[in-house]
């Protein structure tokens, strides 16, 4: 056995290899998916299986969980040409064998010690354009994979350290921004290479046997924390259903069910009875969503390394011809949705089995909207970003205000910079009263952002979710108020026909976009509210009065002014 | 007053009040440490300058470290404040850049200090492009000064949208708020930072009003109190960026102070360490519940523009980088159930401290591990409050937490602690060293605080550094930075324009007019400066990019858009690697920095004046090291004459510190008093 000091300390050096590599990539990007939301992941991976070794404190989490399949199609491909060799750089996005979706570039590199691959490392990042139907690749009506973008299955990008040009050049000719694509492929090469010289530094230092031993050591302890963190759950089963609004494409509802059962330090959580692959883009292949259980399972077990080996004593279920396991060339681009919904399952199932280790579902749509169109000059613009909402109520209190999506690490640009940048003009960016789901412990704001257009005309897509099935609370919490979307057109205000999803509406100089986000669920009864809490949201306008009296019984001025006894009475009426 | 030529630089931290005394007229230093009053500071700080002046009327400057800031935003104890702002924006503030507390886990929460009914909207709307969609109505913003006003606001936060490229809206708004509510704690966005990004220009300017009345407060009072003592000199505050300011500007910029705990320390240490010929250095300043560490190349600090007290509590104004880790003398060991060893974030702190401290804590800290070790004297406890530390009691807790956990007896168990906290500290230094580009064996290593150089020697063997250099007095280093701070006034203007578009006669106009402005303040400070300069910087990036790159540029020569652009592609080249072609260069904000050189401290007066053979030596010790017991001599410190060299193990002692000089390493005294430790040849 290892000593526990080279242990820890070559565990934290490790990591330091991985933050760095990914620190490098968000500060030279150029598209700010990366520079500013983090949309990319860094790590080292198992030279035989793909498995996650050591993966960076910073990096995007659903990569966390995703990377290791993507090494793994890759290794699976060597294992095919057998010609892999020393300066090998391997590139590719299918999202079938690597998880998530075209966007998400993935760059996977060989590193060989003593002749012998010792590792791989890997960088993903999310582009800001690869081709497809709808600049930013969000298409909502997609229903085969090359209307999302182009495909490249693992190719070599560096063959012997020799840079394949022609292979970037394909590249960029399928992108609408090819500066961008180019700058972010610069930033990911350089971000392998330094991981590669860092690493090649601790093996200077320490021999790849003790190397060798920390990574199983660390696998193996990672394994042993979370068998005790389910040890530590009651045992139990617990079923939970919840739906998509509908695919984009054939506007019906889409199950996704979770079958959650604790037995000793075993989790099992069967996703069998979810519906089947659906026609539009809200599929994701099966990698993906043991990626976003493990994303689900950080969340509340936040003490868990980022390893392989947190999965160990969980039992994924996840029949073939779900939407949960398609492959090519059913539609994956709208997969951030369907692995929000996921997490939703996993926290409210196990909020059921032990409320004071879960939460209720934060707002659940990552609401990608965009807007393109021409300057006056001919010049192009594409304004892509995603928007935040509200977070679930949890044990020790109110869900959080405008955060980001549990899936993701990302900050929203400020409106000032979007203006600096794009002719659209912020009429209203600010909380969302009453839209937090009732409970004790309530959930949190979603957002307005109402937004001018200050050019001539321009298209706007929106791939959002939670339009009709609003963010459940858990234990007898509230949901949260759904997703709302309007648009101006010269016939007055519209609300997308598929709820949250629409695709190339011309909108002219003058007229406004109006979206309203979800906020999070409730924790606990409502009626357990203490009505001076109530009284507290009235004044600082989080909760109407009107609302204050219907869902908390609870009667209070504007301005914060308790009525005790009328709350007394109207409580008393409530809970009869 | 032509006699008064006593220089004292106060630095007070949450235990003790450091004063650092320096007299022109003879040359001679003296330090005092007397401990923090509290919740007042200003009678700690009185205290200890009483401790060594009779008559303050002696003193020609006071140079002031202080934390009154901090503290204030930390325990959310600022004036009630009101935010008025463009319609549609009042949740600027409270919705952040739509961020969470942690990576990992949901349960976050976060509380603006200005609630949401004391924000308030008035219709006005300025264009990316600085032209006015909608003027501001006086009338209605007086109206919301009285709201605020009425609801108890003591300070008034103005806010406008794209105020940063024409301010005109919110100078309105400013005199229309003054009209009816004539107050000094009113402060507008563009006047704190004119710099684009509305959430983060909208906490700093609410954080300076927040702050406002209580800095004033407190600064008018110590003013006040030394006044009374007769002193007739001149205050000066250290700001964040390292560089001092004078206390009227203090009273007006608060927030500049919020995170200028450390800078004092990092300035002393370039400081000290340039005299000594090192002017490549990592500063490590060891407190009880954190390891802090900054860069200083070519006795430059490396400065930051943005950091953040708490969640979401963002303040942006130029600042020395700081990384800071939670592993400090108090930080607790301990073993997680997946069977390995953690150091903090956990920490006991200084009240109830470490095991050893007998005062209730029973959970291992790097203390204990340090005295289970032998490395502190556990006859000699720093500080002089406890007689003696407990060290059965710190040998138990780390065979409970450590040593039965991970079956190690318990020295392996005490070593293991340190070698952990070691690694960490490593880890902190490689992130702003080998990271930014640096090579470590390039510079040395400065500890300070009371921890530090106990571990510096480990360091240096850990991450390849030159050497370690211990200042004299480690633990009043802060306070001697007092007083070799410059006085500096840092300026930002967003331009958010193409290079091809610049127009640089307009860009020198505005440069002059900032560094009139930098020179105004320093003439109206009443110091004596050695000298000023001025830096002028670009923030700049390729089209697309969102990350910029600092580029400075030549005071001297005429700017036009070949220098610039030239300036910015060597910058790139450092930072980056390649510069690209073909893709068009953004020049986002002008930075200016004018810098009034205060006199120099002369550090030869500060070497030791021992005679050649006295002997330091004061005994032995056993001290566990690297799986053994060796016997380490122990001298006192303050006894070593310049030119004393000591061969590891050895452990030198003095009031506030204790240095280990590991196996392996030797230390010398150079000229200054300075302990120079290094790998033996």
């Amino acid at each position: 056995m290892i000593d526990p000091v080279t242990l820890a300390v070559l565990k934290g050096r490790l990591e330091q290899i991985a933050d760095e590599m990914d620190a490098t990539l968000f500060r030279s990007a150029f598209n700010p998916i990366i520079a500013e939301a983090h949309d990319a992941s860094h790590g080292l991976y198992d030279a035989t299986t793909g498995a996650t070794l050591i993966q960076g404190k910073s990096g995007l989490p659903i990569f966390v969980g995703a990377m290791s399949f993507a090494v793994k199609a890759v290794i699976e491909k060597v294992a095919r040409d057998g010609d892999l060799a020393p300066g090998d750089v391997y590139i590719f996005n299918d999202p079938y064998d690597g998880g998530t979706h075209l966007s998400d570039f993935k760059l996977v590199r060989p590193y060989y010690h003593d002749g012998e691959v010792f590792c791989y490392l890997a960088s993903v990042g999310h582009w800001h354009d690869v081709g497809g139907n709808v600049p930013g690749n969000y298409n909502p009506v997609a229903t085969e994979c090359f209307q999302e973008g182009m495909l490249i299955p693992p190719v070599k990008l560096f063959s012997k350290g020799e840079l394949r040009q022609d292979i970037v050049d394909i590249l960029a000719a399928n992108s609408r921004l090819p500066g961008s694509l180019i700058g972010d492929l610069s930033g990911q090469i350089n971000a392998l290479d330094l991981g590669a010289r860092r690493l090649a530094e601790l093996l200077s230092e320490f021999s790849a046997a003790t190397l060798t031993t920390v990574f199983a050591e660390l696998q193996q302890r990672a394994a042993q924390l979370m068998r005790a963190n389910i040890a530590e759950l009651p045992d139990g089963k617990f079923s939970v259903d919840d739906w998509l609004d509908n695919d984009g494409v054939v506007d019906e509802p889409l199950k996704i069910a979770l079958d959650l059962t604790i037995d000793g330090d075993v989790m099992s959580l069967d996703f069998s009875r979810s519906s089947p692959a659906c026609a539009g883009p809200v599929n994701i292949s099966r990698s993906t969503a043991i990626a976003s259980v493990y994303v689900a399972i950080k969340h509340i077990f936040t003490d868990v390394p980022a390893n392989a080996g947190v999965l160990e004593p969980i039992n994924i279920i996840i029949p073939d011809g779900t939407l949960l396991s398609v492959t090519a060339p059913k539609p994956v681009g709208g997969y951030t949705e369907t692995i929000l919904r996921v997490i939703d399952n996993v926290h409210r199932a196990i909020a059921e089995v032990a409320p004071e280790r879960s939460n209720a579902c934060a707002y659940g749509t990552i609401n990608a909207l965009s807007l393109a169109g021409h300057r006056s000059d001919g010049r192009r613009w594409v304004m892509f970003s995603f928007f935040g909402g509200g977070h679930g109520g949890h044990p020790e209190g109110d869900g959080l205000n405008h955060g980001n999506a549990p899936i993701s690490t990302a900050t929203i640009p400020p409106a000032e910079i979007l203006e600096a940048a794009y002719p659209v003009f912020f009429k209203q960016w600010a909380l969302r009263p009453d839209s937090g789901g009732v409970g004790h412990n309530r959930g949190g704001l979603g957002a307005i952002y109402e937004i001018e257009l200050l050019e001539q005309d321009a298209d706007v897509f929106l791939f959002g979710e939670r339009g009709r099935f609003d963010p459940p609370g858990v234990v007898a919490g509230g949901a949260g108020a759904g997703n709302r979307f309007y648009y101006q057109q010269a016939d007055g205000m519209h609300s997308p026909a598929m709820g949250s999803k629409m695709v190339g509406v011309k909108l002219l100089r003058g007229q406004h976009l109006r979206l309203e986000t979800p906020g999070g669920g409730g924790y606990g009864q409502a009626l357990d509210r203490e009505p001076e809490r109530v009284a507290e949201d009235v004044r600082l306008g989080y909760v109407s009065v009107a609302a204050a009296k219907a869902d908390y019984a609870v009667i209070v001025a504007a301005d914060g002014t308790l009525d005790q006894a009328a709350t007394a009475a109207c409580r008393k009426d409530a809970k009869a | 007053m032509s006699q008064a030529r006593k220089i004292v630089g106060v630095d007070v931290g949450g235990t003790f009040t450091d004063v650092f005394f320096l007299d022109e007229s003879t040359g001679a230093c003296t330090v005092a440490k007397v401990p923090t009053s509290k919740p007042d500071q200003s009678a700690g700080f009185l205290a200890g300058i009483k401790a060594e002046v009779a008559d303050f009327a002696d003193i020609s400057t006071v140079i002031h470290g202080t934390t009154v800031a901090t503290n204030a935003l930390l325990e959310k104890k600022g004036a009630p404040t009101g935010i008025i702002t463009t319609a549609g924006f009042r949740d600027t503030l409270e919705m952040r850049r739509r961020d969470r507390p942690h990576t990992w886990g949901l349960w976050g929460q976060f509380t603006p200090v200005v609630d949401r009914d004391m924000r308030l909207e008035v219709a006005e709307r300025t264009l990316a492009d600085g032209s006015c969609h909608t003027a501001v109505d006086p009338g209605e913003v007086e109206a919301a000064a009285r709201q605020l006003l009425a609801s108890g606001a003591e300070a008034v936060a103005i806010v406008f949208i794209n105020a940063y490229a024409n301010a005109a809206n919110e100078q309105a708004a400013l005199a229309a708020v003054k009209n009816v509510w004539p107050n000094d704690y009113v402060v507008t966005s563009h006047e704190i930072l004119p710099e684009i990004r509305e959430f983060e220009r909208t906490s700093t300017t609410t954080l300076n009003a927040y702050l406002q009345p209580a800095i004033a407060d407190y600064l008018r009072r110590l003013e006040g109190a030394l006044g009374a003592e007769n002193f007739a000199g001149e205050v000066l505050i250290v700001q964040s960026n390292g560089g001092v300011m004078s206390l009227d500007t203090a009273c007006e910029r608060p927030i500049r102070t919020a995170l200028s705990g450390p800078a004092a320390g990092v300035i002393a240490s370039a400081y000290i360490a340039g005299n000594a010929g090192f002017p490549n250095v990592i500063t490590c300043d060891m407190g009880g519940t954190s390891f802090d560490v900054s860069l200083v190349v070519d006795g430059e600090s490396a400065l930051t523009t943005q950091a953040s007290v708490d969640f979401g509590m963002v303040i942006r104004t130029p600042m020395i980088e700081m990384t800071t880790i939670g592993a400090g003398g108090g930080s607790i060991a301990w073993v997680d159930r997946g069977g390995l060893l953690q150091i903090g974030p956990e920490s006991a702190g200084s009240d109830p401290g470490p095991v050893c401290y007998g005062a209730g804590n029973t959970r291992p800290t790097v203390t204990d591990a340090n005295v289970v070790l032998g490395r502190i004297n556990a006859d000699r406890p720093i500080g002089g409050a406890l007689e003696r530390l407990d060290v059965d009691a710190a040998r138990n807790a780390i065979m409970a937490a450590v040593g039965t956990p991970l079956g190690l007896d318990v020295m392996t168990a005490a070593e293991a602690i340190v070698r952990v906290a070691n690694a960490r500290m490593a880890g902190a230094i490689r992130l702003v060293s080998i990271e930014r580009g640096h090579n470590p064996s390039d510079f040395v290593a400065m500890p300070f605080g009371g921890g530090g150089a106990l571990h510096a020697g480990a360091l240096i063997k850990d991450v390849g550094l030159k050497a370690a250099v211990v200042p004299l007095y480690p633990g009043v280093t802060s306070a001697l930075g007092c007083t070799v701070a410059d006085m500096r006034h840092d300026f930002v203007q967003t331009l958010n324009t193409m290079l091809d578009d610049l127009d640089t006669a307009a860009l020198t106009v505005m440069i002059e007019s900032f560094a009139a402005t930098g020179h105004q303040l320093l003439a109206k400070a009443a110091v004596s400066f050695a000298g000023q300069s001025t830096v002028f910087a670009l923030d700049m990036s390729y089209l697309g990019q969102t990350h910029t790159v600092d580029v400075t540029l030549p005071v001297d020569a005429a700017i036009d858009t070949d220098v610039i652009r030239s300036s910015f592609e060597a910058r790139y080249r450092t930072v980056f690697g390649k510069p690209l072609s073909g893709i068009a260069i953004r020049v986002l904000n002008l930075r200016v920095a004018v810098i009034g050189h205060r006199n120099k401290l002369d550090l030869k007066l500060l070497a030791p004046k021992i005679a050649a053979g006295v002997d330091a030596q004061t005994g032995e010790r056993a001290v566990w090291a690297d799986g053994g017991w060796h016997q380490a001599a122990i001298y006192e410190r303050p006894l070593l004459a310049v030119g004393a060299t000591i061969a590891g193990p050895a452990l030198l002692e003095q009031t506030d510190t204790t240095i280990f000089v590991d196996p392996g390493l030797s230390a010398t005294v150079d000229q200054f008093g300075n302990l120079i430790i290094r790998q033996q040849d």
